[in-house]
């Protein structure tokens, strides 16, 4: 599950300090529900901030405020730059 | 217009989201008069006070802290049940005040939008609003208010600025339907979701005709802060820092007090004696009840210290930041970043410990830290390894220079810390199995802790503790006493407990008592101890250790008072602990061997280190899961690990030439 389709620009690949634009957001319903209720919705505008110590999880500052997720939850998150 | 309803007594709910300043804003609508309790048959917590609006009084409900109303955690779905009325005992709300952070209008408005849909009036209480105009940001209230179709007001606690304009609000919707401002689109391309999709483009239209923001923000001080406390080195280091800080308090500072504690009902088991006839009832008040209950207050400083720094570091932000830090780290044993606190303070106490584990919002993470706190070496298992390793491995070294005691008491910490992560990771993937809720956590912009919320916390926590725990084991504390003390051997008058190490009143040293340690052999514990030698001989304790062991169920230090009555140790206790060294090494089963070897003394420290030995810690477990079988679970699984662990070390240790 690690590797990617190299046209899928997931939050996980995306550099830290990057603008980029919310396409869509996948994974199980639970998790994606979650994440939209949260403000994580298409078209939102985020940016990942940094990470954690042992590289997860990631900080991610969108519509005001700043967002703590796993990378697995990260990884459901389709961006464009 | 709405004289029925303004007669009768109206019921408020406060909903919003976490760190949206709800808890500021209920205690300063309620002040002091509020009640916590459980809604039942669940831990989500139940807040109530009553708020007097203009000569109306109200009963305030503080729901707790969510970010949607679509039922997907336990919290969600009682704050549902409440609105819509459904929650049995709570009255459905006359209406609502949704509690609005303005520095984070979108997320914090998604909730409101889900409250129009209940019908139930809303008056949105805009929170931080200070804070926002310091960013230089500009908010048009009334325009807001115009595109939501409610009534907003700006709210400040401190200053009180808006609180009475609050009260006229919530009275002028009180009977009015609410508007949705906004319409679902019966085709949405937005599958499963799309109504959060329509709600939260609904927000941004809002946002962006009411709000101004300036170019300012880079510079946030949170990000300035979060630079240093979340970085990847310097980040670790302080969080250790913090968290020894915390330790050295609970563990340490609260000493003093507790100490007074402890004298004080000493002092006051005496008076009751010098004041009451010597007999039953004497006994039962001084050694049952006023020893039992002061066992548990003891505690109490404990408590309040480590509450109070939760709340600090709750309230400031850092708490989510420590859980950032450390959330890789736990979650390879399956727990969440947030259970390191609770864990660090069950080295102090584990039910301080296992209180701290409501900042854990899913249930399973919760219960399976609860789960394996007990495991830490609290301060009460330190007199028992103390006097282990003062009778058999004082001054003994490894390697030529490192002390034995030493050695071994870090072993002991070790062993708890191992089998702890082991069973987090069996409960994690058996009994509390369940596919890892999504971590979302929020990293709430850092802020000063009010100091009358934290001091209401902490004031909470701790009378919780005392009327919850205090009850189960007052009664705990009756049942040990009454099983040490019936039956009587003879005539005699009094006997003191073997629950504290309070000096005998002399006033009752009568010609023809028997020596305590005969009527402890008599009483229906040392019937107990007999009973049970056949199951604890393959550890190598006798029946005297059996007694000792059945009466450190109340708590572990008891052990230490509980053998200095078995050998008949001198009361003085500024010589006790020299004389029940010796006493212990001398000690002598029935058949005349010695009944301690240091193999013996290992075995006991072994068998400390994983049983629960505490029924305090009992008490909370059933009150923080609501439920008696957790902590019967913890009694079973606990015990059968240090007797299992005990009978390896034993058995093991003699096999290879020891004891």
């Amino acid at each position: 599950m690690k590797r990617k389709t190299k046209d899928k620009l997931t939050l996980t690949d995306l550099p830290h300090g990057t603008d980029a634009r919310v396409k869509s957001v996948h994974g199980s319903s639970r998790v994606s529900k979650r994440l939209m209720e949260l403000g994580v919705v298409p078209g939102v505008e985020l940016q990942v901030v940094k990470s954690a110590p042992f590289g997860d999880p990631i900080e991610v500052r969108l519509r005001g405020y700043s967002l703590a997720m796993r990378r697995s939850e990260a990884d459901a998150i389709e961006v464009a730059i | 217009m709405k004289d029925t309803s303004v007669d009768r007594h109206l019921t408020i709910a406060l909903a919003g989201n976490p760190n949206a300043g709800k808890t500021t804003l209920f205690n300063s609508l309620t002040g002091l008069k509020q009640k916590v309790a459980n809604y039942p048959g669940v831990t989500v917590e139940r807040k109530t006070g009553s708020w007097t609006l203009n000569g109306n009084a109200a009963n305030l409900i503080d729901l707790p802290g969510l970010y949607s109303l679509d039922a997907t955690s336990l919290d969600e779905q009682i704050a549902r049940d409440v609105i819509t009325g459904e929650q049995s005992g709570v009255p459905k709300p006359d209406a609502i005040i949704a509690v609005v952070d303005a520095t984070n209008l979108e997320r914090n408005l998604y909730l409101v939008t889900q409250m129009f849909e209940f019908g139930v009036p809303v008056v949105v209480a805009l929170t931080m609003i200070d804070v926002f105009e310091k960013q230089k940001h500009e908010i048009d209230i009334e325009m807001l208010a115009a595109l939501l179709k409610t009534p907003v007001v700006a709210v400040n606690s401190k200053t009180s600025r808006g609180i009475d304009e609050l009260a006229e609000k919530v009275k002028e919707v009180i009977g009015t339907t609410p508007v949705v401002p906004y319409t679902f689109e019966e085709t949405s391309e937005n599958g499963a979701h799309g109504k959060i999709f329509t709600r939260y483009n609904f927000i941004s239209n809002v946002v962006q005709e009411s709000v101004w923001h300036s170019d300012h923000e880079k510079h946030r001080l949170s990000e300035k802060i979060d630079r240093v406390l979340t970085h990847k080195f310097f980040g670790l280091v302080i969080l250790v820092a913090i968290l020894l800080l915390v330790f050295q308090t609970i563990f340490s500072w609260a000493s003093l007090p507790m100490d007074l504690l402890e004298q004080g009902f000493h002092a006051l088991g005496d008076f009751v004696r010098t004041q009451m006839p010597p007999g039953i009832f004497a006994d039962l008040l001084a050694d049952g009840i006023i020893a039992g209950v002061g066992g548990v207050v003891v505690f109490l400083p404990q408590i309040l210290l480590l509450f109070l720094f939760i709340s600090l570091l709750e309230d400031s932000g850092y708490m989510a930041r420590a859980a950032f830090l450390l959330d890789k780290l736990m979650s390879r044993v399956g727990l969440h970043g947030k259970a390191f606190l609770p864990l660090v303070s069950s080295f102090a106490c584990a039910i301080p410990g296992i209180m701290a584990t409501r900042t854990i919002e899913s249930r399973r993470d919760r219960f399976a830290t609860i789960m394996i706190a007990p495991f830490m070496s609290c301060s009460a298992r330190l007199p028992v390894y103390t006097l282990m390793i003062a009778t058999f491995f004082a001054g003994q070294t490894v390697l030529g220079f490192i002390s034995l005691g030493a050695v071994l008491m870090l072993a002991m910490y070790a062993l708890g810390i191992v089998v702890a992560i082991i069973v987090a990771f069996i409960l994690k993937r058996t009994v509390l199995k369940a596919p890892p809720p999504p971590f979302l956590m929020e990293l709430p912009p850092y802020r000063l802790p009010n100091l009358r919320t934290v001091l209401q916390n902490m004031l909470t926590r701790a009378w919780l503790f005392l009327k919850r725990a205090g009850t189960v084991i007052l009664a705990i504390s009756i049942i040990l006493w009454a099983l040490m003390y019936f039956p009587r051997s003879s005539q005699q008058s009094a006997v003191s407990s073997q629950q504290t190490k309070m000096s005998e009143p002399g006033a009752v040293a009568t010609g023809s008592e028997l020596p305590e340690s005969e009527q402890l052999k008599h009483s229906f514990a040392g019937k107990l101890g007999h009973a049970i030698e056949p199951v604890i001989e393959p550890l190598g304790f006798d029946w005297k250790i059996g007694v000792a062991l059945i009466a450190s169920f109340a708590a572990r230090e008891v052990l230490v008072s509980t053998l200095s009555i078995i050998y008949s140790v001198g009361k003085d206790e500024t010589e006790e602990s020299e004389t029940l060294l010796a006493a212990v090494r001398d000690a002598k089963t029935d058949d005349g061997r010695p009944a301690w070897t240091p193999l013996t003394a290992l075995t006991l420290m072994v068998f400390f280190v994983l049983a629960i030995q505490c029924m305090s810690t009992l008490a909370v477990v059933r009150r923080e899961t609501n439920s008696w079988r957790w902590p019967l679970f913890m009694l079973a699984y606990m015990t059968g690990l240090a007797y299992i662990a005990a009978l390896i070390t034993y058995q093991g240790g003699k096999a290879l030439g020891f004891g």
